[in-house]
């Protein structure tokens, strides 16, 4: 039970306390535009507490043909807040037939997040944008927090993946690089991750945007990485 | 006659006691620099009275600002270790110094590296300094790294709970050790190990070391990769930056390799190897 769900505490409830979430800090976002694509992965975790609920998670929504969205934050307002998206972009492409671009989307999510973020009861979720668009064919990637911050960049990260890896990318990203390159800094930043982070986020989940739509990539999550 | 019972009952080696107990503490009290005697505030509990007094966390208008923020890296390679550091000093929010000195030279053949408190760092691998020269005196030989580091991490342990606080990693190469590299903190932790990263900065200067290290990296390379390193660190963290501060250590000892403003690093990084793509350069947009 969420702590401000209700303002009077349920008599029912078995609790002692606030529960404890698990902390979003922890659940990997990772975003890399390229030439012609963008890709975006999440950790498969969801993580309450101490506990692993599920191992195979997949915290990212298709909002359009070429539009991608990865999540993290609260338990609850992600899947929430991610879908309310979702719905709203596939209403306007059934309506206007035609899709929403990218930035227009990344605009659009932002404009939603901070009106909610001025209500009695924000969304607490940070997000990844990422898409190819249809008419320019330019890849696209936003970073989205939940204080409604908005900013286009080359690569992107949420939680303490940044931590360990902007480094790597602000090394290794280069604005033109190909699809096969992508993943090659995406399994080095996942070999950092396994490396370094304390918890085991059970691997991640990929998908490249390109102009021809949405695909999920294939991503050995089972390598065993060796210290130093 | 209770005098006469106390003046024979001393132990044996305190009868020929050359001074008085008053002489044997007037010259206590007149010791040398470096010395574990320290003046203590005049309170009930100095280690709280210390932590109410420096903790900007907890209160962020506290009247004594330690430095903490830092990036420093240490690994073990194939040719000896790498030692390098960022030079900025801050306190809260306020950037103290952009030239310090992290790179602390033990001896001519051991290496420390500062993060947390400058002053616990600067004094207690002063102190290092003095016990491995004394060791040297009287054992006429050098002291190993391992021997080095557990005098340092024995000291900071009888200190713990009491405020230290220092993330500091010992350097050296010995005949008998190789190449040794040790980490250690205020908490009493002491690790043998390959590669360490400590300080704020840490993160970031892991995320690219740990990328491209290898035990058999060369020379060049690993010069290198240090001082990317520190400065991938530099570029991210608030706390990082100024110069970057590398060392070679080998069995001869350690040789210093620069002490490099990071800006104009950062621009030559940027323009000729097309790297931080994410800032941008022009002045349109």
């Amino acid at each position: 039970m969420a702590p401000h769900s209700n303002g009077t505490s349920p008599h029912w409830s078995l609790k002692s306390g606030v529960h404890q979430q698990g902390c979003p800090e922890l659940q990997v976002l990772l975003g890399i535009t390229g030439k012609d694509f963008t890709l975006i992965a999440a950790s498969k975790a969801a993580m309450r507490g101490a506990t692993i609920l599920k191992a195979a998670d997949d915290k990212t929504r298709q909002l359009n043909k070429n539009t991608l969205m990865a999540f993290s934050g609260e338990a609850g307002d992600t899947v929430q807040f991610a879908e309310y998206i979702q719905a709203n972009a596939q209403l306007y492409s059934m309506r206007n037939e035609t899709d929403l671009s990218p930035s227009a989307l990344a605009n659009f999510v932002r404009g939603e997040l901070a009106s909610s973020l001025r209500s009695r009861k924000p969304y607490n979720v940070n997000l990844l944008l990422g898409g190819v668009d249809p008419i320019t064919d330019k890849p696209s990637l936003y970073w989205l927090d939940y204080l409604a911050s908005l900013a286009p960049v080359p690569y992107a990260a949420h939680g303490y993946a940044q931590y360990y890896c902007l480094s790597i990318l602000d090394k290794h990203h280069q604005p033109d690089i190909t699809l096969e390159r992508g993943m090659e800094l995406l399994n080095l930043c996942a070999d950092e991750l396994k490396r370094r982070l304390p918890i085991d986020f059970k691997g991640l989940v990929v998908k490249a945007v390109t102009k021809d739509g949405t695909v999920e990539m294939p991503f050995d999550n089972d390598r065993i990485v060796k210290s130093a | 006659m209770d005098t006469l019972v106390a003046r024979y009952s001393r132990p044996k080696y305190q009868q020929n006691e050359v001074f008085s107990e008053q002489e044997q503490q007037d010259l206590a009290d007149a010791v040398p620099s470096l010395s574990l005697k320290f003046i203590m505030p005049p309170v009930a509990h100095p280690s709280a009275w210390l932590r109410a007094a420096t903790d900007d966390r907890s209160n962020p208008s506290c009247p004594i600002k330690i430095a903490h923020g830092t990036t420093t890296l240490a690994f073990r390679f194939q040719h000896g270790i790498i030692v390098a550091t960022d030079s900025r000093a801050t306190a809260g929010n306020w950037i103290a110094s952009q030239t310090v000195k992290k790179v602390i030279e033990i001896n001519s053949d051991l290496l420390g590296t500062m993060a947390g408190g400058a002053a616990d760092c600067q004094y207690w691998l002063a102190w290092l300094g003095m016990q491995c020269r004394l060791h040297e005196l009287r054992h006429k030989r050098r002291i190993s790294v391992a021997a080095a580091s557990k005098i340092l991490a024995n000291l900071v342990y009888q200190y713990k709970g009491m405020g230290l606080s220092m993330g500091t990693m010992c350097a050296g190469v010995t005949k008998e050790e190789g190449p040794a590299l040790y980490y250690i903190d205020s908490d009493g932790t002491r690790l043998a190990g390959n590669l360490f990263c400590v300080g704020s900065g840490q993160t970031f200067a892991y995320g690219v070391l740990d990328a491209e290290y290898r035990y058999d990296l060369s020379t060049d390379e690993a010069l290198e990769l240090g001082s990317r390193s520190i400065l991938a660190a530099t570029h991210r963290d608030a706390y990082s930056g100024g110069f970057i501060n590398l060392y070679h250590v080998r069995e001869s000892g350690w040789e210093k390799h620069g002490f490099t403003d990071t800006n104009p690093v950062f621009w030559k990084t940027k323009l000729e190897k097309g790297e931080f793509s994410n800032v941008t350069s022009d002045l349109a947009e």
